[in-house]
């Protein structure tokens, strides 16, 4: 397990942000064929890949990554509730990748930026994810000043998934980041950009009471079970074939 | 949504510095901004670009394949207008 740094791998660390990256890719590939618009579902599967490409090189770091990504239970996957959300209406899709997004990119600039043993990867990845985040920015814009139906869809998209934000922050053991800077940090970009987008910063809790730190220690919401059958099907139903 | 309501969009990508910008294809988009992300997602992720040029269609004025014969026919005898007289120089690439 020893990394491509001087130091070793932090196995929690890494699962945590791999499983973010894998989960989030998977969703986001959902949208294969039903996109509103092609260079949208175009859009959306790049940045599926950028976090697939991730995902593989982080769950590589600490063992065979078809394995972990296959043949893992739900009770062992350590990604956050938020990126497990179902997409929803293309409003809920980008208010996730919003929150996910802001989230990834500050902390993967304050990784590269440390001499940790995710340093170089989160160097490459932080390129990737100025872009996702951007591209979340840029629509989030568009539908909160856009029409009187697309603001009030991202309206109840961002209320929505609100409360699935408060576990970002719950520090990650082996990630040697001030969480609580990270987060203010957070709140300040996202409050922003949906002030620039006419929607205001959602009210309410940003934790549940039951969900506190809860995708970190393998607590996961209703749909990720369905969406982890489907993920883990044909590996499953036909184990070790290949191309 | 439909993609129908967005308007078409040229593309246009340089692919190297000193080459001039060439067209690529064309896409649907809402406004400018996201044609240029559209036209990077479609037309450079595998490193074909350092510069992209978004252009309105309907901005575009063709010519029409009915005037292609006195546009474009008397040109085509008269090769002292054709630089093929000379040598190109050995590493002058892009002539």
């Amino acid at each position: 397990m020893t990394a491509t740094g001087s130091a070793t791998v932090p196995v929690t660390a890494a699962l945590a942000l791999g499983d973010d990256a894998l989960v989030l890719s998977h969703r986001l590939g959902e949208w294969a064929g039903h996109a509103p618009a092609l260079e949208e579902e175009v859009a959306l599967a790049n940045i599926a890949l950028d976090l697939l490409g991730q995902a593989r090189v982080l769950l590589s770091l600490v063992g065979d990554e078809d394995e972990l990504a296959y043949l893992r239970e739900e009770r062992s996957f350590r990604n956050l509730q938020l990126v497990e959300q179902p997409n929803g209406d293309f409003a809920h899709t980008i208010a996730r990748q919003l929150y996910f997004s802001t989230y990834q990119h500050l902390l993967h600039a304050e990784l590269a930026a440390g001499d940790g043993p995710f340093a170089p990867l989160a160097a490459k990845a932080v390129k990737e994810v100025a872009y996702h985040r951007d591209h979340a920015e840029q629509w989030t814009r568009r539908l909160g000043d856009g029409t009187g139906t697309s603001h009030e869809r991202m309206r109840r998209a961002c209320a929505a998934l609100w409360r699935f934000t408060g576990e970002m922050f719950q520090p990650v053991e082996g990630l040697d980041v001030d969480w609580a800077a990270l987060e203010s940090r957070w709140l300040e970009s996202v409050a922003e950009v949906l002030d620039r987008a006419t929607l205001t910063v959602p009210e309410g809790p940003r934790t549940g009471a039951w969900s506190a730190g809860a995708g970190r220690q393998g607590i996961h919401t209703e749909p990720f079970g369905r969406m982890l059958a489907e993920m883990q099907h044909l590996h499953r139903s036909h184990p070790g074939a290949s191309w | 949504m439909s993609t129908t309501d967005w308007p078409l969009w040229e593309v246009f990508v340089r692919s190297r510095r000193g080459l001039s910008h060439t067209h690529a294809g064309s896409l649907h988009a809402p406004d400018a901004e996201l044609a240029l992300r559209n036209a990077r997602d479609l037309y450079t992720r595998r490193g074909e670009g350092v510069s992209i040029w978004v252009v309105p269609a309907a901005a575009i004025t063709a010519s029409s394949p009915d005037e292609k014969d006195p546009f474009f026919e008397p040109a085509a005898d008269k090769p002292y207008r054709h630089p093929t007289f000379y040598e190109i120089p050995e590493g002058v690439k892009h002539l």
